[in-house]
């Protein structure tokens, strides 16, 4: 996401922390961030694979909806199954509009007296307005700036967290619960962004700095920064609000019509169920891919995609190099009669045609189980 | 082989004989991240001063490559070529991109010495 409001840009409760560890802060999301520490996105990144890495994502999204009807108004606006999770279970689920397109992309956990939501920090005005006038009388949203959100993330992650609170050990992927961890109260999903097991853990902001700390003093906690964050979801083939998915973008385009409940496809009464069930049907246009690159020249961004004869097909949404792949790495969009794995495409570098084909995703083996 | 030179898109060249050799600086390289991969000139091209010869891809981004002089291209780094941290690693010596067959000699008296670069990376800060 690029900045351009001149707007002074907010900190996230670790920003000292940041600074303190010689952190190199960019501008994201209108958040003041670390891209990386002096140890390099590629370290960081291998770090997080081989043992635990420490990433600061409070500058999400973090809301609560109460109400009776709490469930019937989410499923309003989103395509997931929300009724049919089981109470502690989490979800990844969209945000949908009219049209079909994707508004946002969003872990939603069924607690007891909530349903506990988590965005993304670009989205989360526009998603609290689009939420708070589509809401029923009776349902009440609830904006968490009061909250920090820690992910700790890799093979690793489950024995830091279970030696402070061992029912920890036993929480299944996609599945979050009340813990204490150096005497914090935290709320803690088992979940994450990298493609490896992990928490996500929200925590006050007054508390944030201390869990902070008392992480990161254990022997394979690292911090990590977002340009880690980035190829390490790039490797996973996880989407990207803003590159990967947007409003002009259907769940049945991006791939994810696995979000689709099936009771929900049935019963088609989210926001844009037309439209989306129509594609389901008859198909679309184009479907996002794995791309690998066959050489070793990274394809970023907008990068075009063109088929044998160099007729554009598409373009990368996002791409570079995967430091655990070894190589370039992308994803993007192609016309879905190309969209089939291994089918040969050219990626269009500098005026110059690099080979490539289409790839399952994810380029990595996942490190968890559901 | 001459002192070190330094263009302010912050390549140097040493120049040995009428063959410079090119890279990036340390500051560069520190900025860049870690490099995974170097597109070079091609040996042969005449190259113009300031053009842009090559590119280098971190982690991060691509940013592009200018030759500080003029000439023809000659030899380039087929070292950095299999190994693109060497540009991290040791930016001035195995890290070098490429050498160039210097047509006009009289740019280098245009290119910053260390200290000049120095002071103009203080500036930057």
């Amino acid at each position: 996401m690029t900045e351009t409001k001149q707007q002074p840009l907010k900190q996230t409760p670790l920003n000292d922390f940041h600074l303190s560890l010689g952190a190199k802060m960019v501008p994201f999301a209108g958040y003041d961030m670390p891209v990386q520490y002096p140890a390099g996105i590629m370290k960081e990144h291998l770090h997080c694979r081989e043992k635990a890495a420490l990433f600061d994502v409070s500058h999400m999204g973090q809301f609560t909806l109460t109400g009776e009807n709490r469930i019937a108004a989410l499923e309003a606006l989103v395509p997931g199954d929300i009724q049919s999770l089981k109470l502690g279970r989490m979800r990844y689920t969209l945000l949908t509009s009219e049209t079909g397109g994707i508004l946002d992309d969003l872990m939603v956990t069924k607690r007891e007296d909530d349903l506990f939501i988590v965005l993304n920090a670009g989205c989360k005005d526009t998603d609290e307005i689009h939420l708070r006038a589509h809401l029923p009388e009776g349902v009440a949203l609830h904006r968490h700036d009061d909250l920090a959100l820690l992910a700790l993330q890799g093979p690793a992650a489950v024995n830091v967290l279970s030696a402070e609170a061992p029912a920890l050990a036993e929480l299944p992927f996609m599945a979050g619960a009340q813990a204490s961890l150096f005497g914090v109260d935290c709320f803690v999903g088992r979940c994450g962004y990298t493609g490896e097991d992990g928490f996500e853990i929200s925590v006050s902001v007054s508390d944030a700095e201390a869990l902070a700390k008392s992480l990161l003093a254990h022997d394979d906690v690292e911090p990590a920064g977002l340009g880690a964050r980035d190829t390490l979801r790039l490797e996973a083939g996880l989407c990207l609000y803003g590159n990967d998915i947007d409003e002009d973008t259907t769940p049945i385009e991006a791939g994810l019509t696995w979000t689709i409940g099936k009771r929900r496809k049935i019963e088609a009464d989210f926001l844009g169920a037309e439209p989306i069930m129509n594609q389901l049907f008859e198909g679309t246009d184009r479907l996002r891919v794995g791309i690998q690159p066959e050489g070793r020249a990274p394809a970023r961004a907008h990068t075009p995609i063109v088929d044998a004869d160099g007729n554009v097909i598409g373009e990368i949404t996002s791409g570079g190099f995967g430091p655990s792949v070894g190589g370039p790495v992308a994803m993007g969009y192609v016309r879905a009669d190309t969209a089939e794995d291994g089918t040969e495409i050219g990626l269009m570098i500098r005026n110059k045609v690099h080979p490539a084909r289409v790839a399952p995703l994810p380029f990595i083996k996942k490190g968890w189980q559901s | 082989m001459s002192d070190i030179r330094y263009s302010e898109e912050h390549e140097w060249i040493r120049v040995d004989g009428d063959v410079g050799t090119v890279g990036i600086s340390d500051y560069a390289q520190g900025a860049l991240g870690d490099v995974v991969f170097v597109e070079m000139p091609e040996v042969g091209t005449n190259l113009d001063q300031n053009a842009e010869v090559g590119v280098i891809e971190s982690v991060k981004a691509a940013s592009e490559i200018y030759t500080p002089v003029s000439g023809e291209v000659v030899a380039v780094n087929d070292a950095v070529d299999g190994d693109p941290s060497l540009v991290n690693t040791d930016p001035l010596g195995e890290g070098w991109l490429f050498q160039v067959k210097l047509s006009n000699a009289d740019e280098l008296d245009g290119l910053a010495n260390q200290e000049a670069y120095d002071k103009f990376l203080e500036g930057l800060d």
